[in-house]
């Protein structure tokens, strides 16, 4: 464990999380919330913290910068002040390291660490809080915007490497922030990023996920959000790199409260990525909307688990779940599980699977306009996969995912 | 330019064309009209290289090339083009995307460069105004929550912009009110031309009112059963389809 990081609660935390991870290592399919998903591969690489490095490939890593955004840096798990752009910060943003805030105003942190997930959730969690090495601290005042929004830059680059960071996001009553994460890596590393969420009255987060890392990669990343009432939280998740690359977005809504989950998932040769959201509607008048778009080729193979759970008091609550998937091999699998489970009477809930090919009329009438089928088939890909992408509102990162996702505009 | 010679062809085990003959010159305007079932459709489908049909017997000569033999894109690209009945829609694709990816592939198919983009956009709504269409659909996605007789106007747009030499209109009246249908006769006409050909496939005789045809040919039970000029449109109007297949079966 990293020595710098010390004071007593958290070293106890950290210790309890050890060992809950060394007695049952990483999650096995015989837990329900993980039986799509086999990682006994991980159980045979040794990954290792790494010292913090600095010679890099900067092509790569700027070439993810987003123009006019506020952007940290994290190298193998390690805050990278170098490559980071974080002058001339709002006032009403705090934005710092876990590992500085440790070191000198570690009662900042303690209000929140392990309080929007516990590590006996499952032991990607206790793995993280055993193992990480540093991460990010976002926190806005009441009523702030911020001029521009935070790109965290997550760069993952020496061989079995473990790149584990927690991070924690609280946006203050009436606060609006936006924030991008943007996973890379071009090695077999292992990430485990773990955000924790506050979202007080009426404050809104919009939250971005760009994870492109190597097609050699294991990722974990989980996002737990604890939502108080009124409050907004907006979160779109593309999801197109790593061999094995899992995600778990959660949210507890309190009255009145919103979310938004969006989701894009694009798998090739063997990856395997796998999506697992639960929305809790703890409490009345909510509104969950739910959108996951897959596109599987290959051996690749997708999983969805999305859950609604609608505690008894939460009356009127509204909640949309979809998950629609394009397989375009015969070798390709898809296992999507929607699950509601409702214990009040005076609500709305619908949910809507589709597991699809590309559609042969619509071949031939693109054919008929004089594109070769090959060009037919791609872009009729695109433009499923295009509707994700419209509804980010952030131009540059539009931009970016078109890139990423090989669609010509 | 195009020369039909005893077209048979089966849909799974079932004989739809039964010894179709068409010859179509350089300009010329044909209608092939028909009762429901007389195998209209699939001789369009035919045409344009849909599968899902078995050419038993005949032949298709387009431009002395043996048109059976082309891929669907290739026949495109050397100027045959179907207006479909059902338009179909493109969820994420834009209309304007399809129209400059279609004419690029026309032009790299004849060793021509790219369009630039901003000559493409005068041009193409040079095209529109024919077809009084509005610019907001260039960004629409392609035939997507288009009214019926939007989605027959659009199949026209892409007709114009494709400039093919043979087109087939496949239907092209059928749920069209009267100002829709005035509106999508008045843009066929426009593209009428000494090189350009057309074989529209109709049940009515009114498209025919704003599109005159050269020639009207009857389809019934899988042949022509009988040609004519306009005159045998109005004759089939008054007269119906029934007392000329009574008549072609007692010959």
């Amino acid at each position: 464990m990293n020595t710098k990081l010390k004071s007593d609660s958290l070293n106890n935390f950290r210790q309890n999380a050890l060992e809950l991870f060394s007695e049952n290592g990483f999650p096995k399919t015989n837990e329900e919330e993980w039986r799509y998903t086999n990682l006994s591969a991980l159980e045979k690489k040794s990954f290792k913290t790494q010292p913090h490095i600095e010679t890099i490939n900067e092509t790569l890593l700027t070439s993810h910068m987003l123009d006019d955004a506020w952007i940290m840096v994290f190298i193998d798990g390690h805050f990278s002040k170098k490559y980071s752009r974080l002058t001339q910060i709002d006032e009403a943003l705090e934005l710092t390291s876990i590992s500085q805030l440790i070191e000198e105003n570690p009662d900042k942190i303690t209000p929140y660490l392990g309080k929007a997930v516990c590590n006996k959730t499952h032991n990607f969690i206790s793995y993280n809080s055993a193992y990480f090495t540093d991460g990010f601290f976002i926190k806005l005042a009441p009523q702030a915007s911020t001029r521009k929004p935070i790109q965290i830059l997550h760069y993952a680059l020496g061989s079995e490497t473990r790149a584990a960071t927690r991070n924690l996001i609280i946006g203050a009553e009436f606060s609006t922030l936006e924030i991008i994460e943007t996973f890379i890596g071009e090695s077999n590393s292992l990430t485990a990023a773990v955000n924790e969420v506050f979202l007080a009255k009426n404050a809104t987060l919009t939250l971005y996920k760009l994870q492109t890392e190597s097609q050699t990669a294991y990722h974990f990343g989980g996002t737990y959000c604890k939502q108080q009432p009124h409050s907004i939280f907006n979160h779109h998740n593309f999801a197109f790199g790593g061999l094995i690359a899992r995600n778990d977005i959660h949210t507890d809504l309190e009255t009145a409260a919103e979310c938004s989950l969006n989701g894009l998932y694009l798998g090739e040769k063997r990856q395997h990525i796998d999506n697992h959201t639960r929305i809790n509607h703890n409490q009345p008048y909510g509104i969950s909307r739910e959108f996951y778009k897959g596109i599987l080729n290959d051996r690749a193979r997708g999983v969805f688990q999305g859950r609604v759970f609608v505690a008894k008091d939460a009356q009127k609550t509204d909640s949309a779940m979809n998950n629609r998937n394009l397989l375009l091999s015969n070798k390709a699998e898809i296992d999507t599980k929607p699950q509601l489970e409702i214990y009040a009477d005076d609500v709305k809930c619908a949910h809507g699977v589709t597991i699809g090919q590309l559609d042969e009329k619509s071949i031939f009438y693109l054919q008929s306009r004089g594109l070769d089928i090959n060009a037919a088939k791609a872009l009729l890909t695109a433009a499923f996969a295009n509707e994700m992408i419209e509804k980010v509102p952030l131009e540059p990162l539009k931009k970016q995912l078109y890139v990423h996702a090989n669609i010509i505009t | 330019m195009l020369s039909i010679k005893n077209l048979t062809a089966n849909v799974g085990d079932k004989q739809i064309l039964k010894g179709l003959n068409l010859e179509v010159k350089a300009g010329e305007v044909h209608a092939i009209m028909g009762p429901n079932g007389a195998g209209k459709s699939t001789l369009s489908h035919i045409l344009s290289g849909k599968s899902g049909y078995t050419v038993t017997e005949g032949s298709i000569t387009y431009n002395g090339q043996d048109l059976l033999a082309l891929a669907p894109e290739t026949r495109a690209r050397e100027g045959v083009f179907l207006a479909f009945q059902y338009p179909i829609e493109i969820p994420g694709v834009s209309n304007i995307y399809l129209l400059k990816a279609a004419l690029n592939a026309i032009r790299k198919h004849k060793g021509q460069t790219e369009i630039d983009a901003m000559d493409f956009l005068v041009w193409v709504k040079e095209k529109m105004r024919l077809l009084d269409m509005n610019e907001k659909f260039l960004y629409r996605a392609v035939n997507e929550g288009f009214s019926g007789g939007e989605k027959k106007r659009n199949e026209i747009l892409q007709m114009a912009v494709m400039e093919p030499q043979l087109c087939i209109l496949d239907e092209t009246d059928s749920g069209l009110d009267i100002d829709a249908l005035k509106i999508v006769a008045n843009g066929v006409n426009a593209l009428r031309s000494e090189q350009r050909s057309f074989v529209m496939i109709t049940h009515y005789q009114r498209l025919l009112d704003y599109i005159k045809p050269d020639f009207v040919h009857v389809l019934a039970d899988g042949k022509i059963i009988k040609s004519g000029d306009a005159d045998l449109a109005l004759e089939l109007e008054a007269k119906g389809y029934n007392d000329l297949e009574t008549q072609a079966a007692s010959v």
